[in-house]
């Protein structure tokens, strides 16, 4: 955890439900989601695919309203998106049109910062990413990783109360995910920013929360949440640690179970084991 | 703190790769000489310089058939008795350069696009957009937009004259028809194909409404208006031409139909070959607008 330094940031959701209006009535995406991240918290979500961790990060965000409950951050109401919440993508959704200087200098600019100031501060935080050779280059030059370090960058130079990353790193192969995930975990304990981290990688959500929510399938609720005890600052070699081991298997039998119930119990329990077993060691192979 | 070592090390290949993907050539600065960069630019640009070479040749091939065909005066199901030959073209075409009336034409022609297509992309462009972001506007006027775009803007001719008090109005108007609806329609394609996820990213940044048009909407449609500005342009000047032979005094389509009627077939082929010439020379000033204009594109 962070030394208790962080006053902002302290979401808070309550009794959440989000549904969709269809023909046959109304269809339910998420319900009785309850969350709480504290200042300066890292906290995942991790759920099988179509749970609805992704809606439910959008309505944090503000771009979705909830059916029901309430979202708060710092007592306030979440009524719609705001610069207080910086949001990082997985397509990136870097403007094509700006250079990288320009992509992280746009939320200063939409404050009103004049030109030479918003300048120096984009530098920066480039410098902070390792990107101020590149600051002149158009996003399309850029490889993934370059590209979401710039968009994890962009977020961040508002000086949100919050980080919102929905499955950031889910585009990127898995050296440069594993880079990708220590540059985060410093900038987070630099910046002492609550992050809400919503991913599918068990490993990822380990490695990086304080905290991990597991949600549900379809339609999404919370179904347990588990704290990560390890000490910071994390390395690599702890993945291969009983304690994370332990962990990573809890996680992956409460997944196992959603995924199952999400497929409709179409395959047989028995292959299903086999196909874990499988699993199970090729993702050992990308630690190794 | 401790894992940035192995981060910076990981981070080196990237890096390297992306600076050297530019400069590859400038690194293996080795004795440059004059034979060994003629090498290097006759590999870079060896496609180039094929491309250019057959299309000479090609329009070498393409002028002796044409005066093969005049000279021996063939008459093959078409008719090539009448038609002039190159040479005489030719010389035409050195008479009409020290005539101040063929200039004429050719002014006034090219005023008429001028006036005609950028008045077309005045109204077309921000009608575009707007119609692309206010559903209300778009529901407006995209009904009549699509009643009256199948229309030919040479049927517009009558009514044309009828409404305008002088000739040069209703053809400039004809010229803006033309093109308007081809910068309306791609104008408001780029707009519904703007990346929703871009609007959001500029949203969470703390971007109003205003500030979404002009830096998310906008930019991210003008690939597509460029589409429409080229379109825009050849329709302006078939249009225009059109409308010039039909009712026009002056103007290079006039000038064409004046040589018919005038039996003066060598300006005949001249008017053509002016008419497109100017139609190339048109588009190619509006790529290279769109390429200044978006410099993130790779040309």
């Amino acid at each position: 955890m962070n030394d208790g330094k962080a006053s902002k940031g302290h979401i808070e959701v309550k009794d959440f439900a989000l549904s969709y209006e269809t023909i046959d009535g109304s269809v339910a995406a998420v319900t009785n989601t309850d969350i709480h991240v504290n200042p300066g918290e890292f906290v995942s979500i991790v759920g099988p695919s179509g749970c609805g961790k992704s809606t439910f990060l959008n309505a944090v965000a503000g771009f979705l309203k909830p059916t029901a409950g309430a979202i708060t951050v710092d007592g306030e109401t979440v009524k719609g998106p705001s610069a207080e919440r910086g949001m990082v993508f997985q397509q990136y959704s870097l403007f094509p049109w700006k250079t990288v200087r320009e992509n992280v200098e746009f939320g200063l600019k939409m404050r009103g910062m004049d030109r030479s100031q918003r300048e120096r501060a984009a530098r920066t935080l480039l410098g902070l990413a390792g990107l101020e050779a590149f600051e002149k280059h158009y996003p399309d030059r850029l490889s993934g990783g370059m590209k979401q370090r710039v968009g994890i960058v962009r977020a961040l130079a508002t000086g949100p109360k919050v980080l919102l990353l929905d499955e950031p790193f889910g585009a990127l192969d898995a050296q440069t995910r594993v880079i990708m995930q220590q540059i985060l975990t410093n900038m987070w304990q630099r910046l002492k920013i609550s992050v809400l981290f919503v991913t599918h990688d068990i490993d990822e959500a380990i490695f990086l929360s304080d905290r991990v929510y597991c949600m549900t399938a379809r339609p999404g609720s919370i179904k347990a949440e588990i704290p990560i005890p390890l000490e910071r600052p994390r390395q690599q070699s702890m993945m291969m640690s009983s304690e994370f081991l332990a962990l990573r298997r809890g996680l992956m039998s409460l997944i196992r179970e959603e995924s199952l119930k999400a497929m409709g119990g179409e395959i047989n329990d028995l292959g299903m084991q086999g196909l874990n077993i499988e699993l199970h060691g090729q993702s050992l192979a990308d630690v190794l | 703190m401790s894992s940035s070592p192995v981060l910076a090390r990981q981070e080196a290949e990237p890096v390297v790769a992306a600076v050297t993907s530019e400069p590859a050539a400038a690194a293996p600065a080795a004795p440059a000489t004059f034979g060994v960069i003629a090498g290097r630019w006759y590999r870079l640009n060896k496609d180039r310089i094929r491309a250019t070479l057959i299309g000479i040749v090609s329009l070498a091939v393409f002028l002796v058939i044409w005066h093969l065909l005049t000279k021996y005066r063939v008459v093959f199901f078409v008719r090539f008795t009448n038609v002039p030959s190159p040479l005489a073209v030719y010389e035409s075409f050195t008479k009409a350069i020290h005539d101040p009336k063929f200039l004429m034409h050719i002014v006034l022609s090219c005023r008429r696009i001028l006036l005609g297509f950028s008045l077309a992309a005045i109204v077309g462009v921000p009608l575009g957009l707007i119609m692309g972001r206010f559903k209300l506007v778009h529901e407006i006027v995209f009904p009549v937009s699509e009643v009256l775009r199948p229309i030919p803007a040479i049927a517009w001719v009558p009514m044309a004259i009828m409404l305008w008090p002088t000739n040069e109005q209703s053809i400039v108007f004809i010229t803006f028809l033309g093109s308007f609806f081809p910068i309306l329609v791609n104008t408001l394609h780029g707009m519904v194909l703007v990346d929703p996820v871009l609007v959001r990213a500029a949203r969470c940044l703390g971007a109003r409404e205003a500030s979404i048009f002009r830096e998310v909407y906008f930019p991210a449609s003008l690939p597509h208006i460029f589409t429409g500005l080229t379109i825009g342009m050849g329709v302006a000047w078939v249009s225009l031409i059109a409308a010039e032979m039909i009712s026009g005094q002056y103007g290079i389509g006039y000038f064409t139909w004046e040589a018919y009627s005038l039996v003066q077939y060598a300006d005949i082929a001249l008017g053509m070959i002016a008419i497109g010439v100017l139609g190339l020379a048109s588009s190619l000033m509006i790529r290279a607008v769109g390429r200044l204009a978006m410099p993130w594109g790779r040309a």
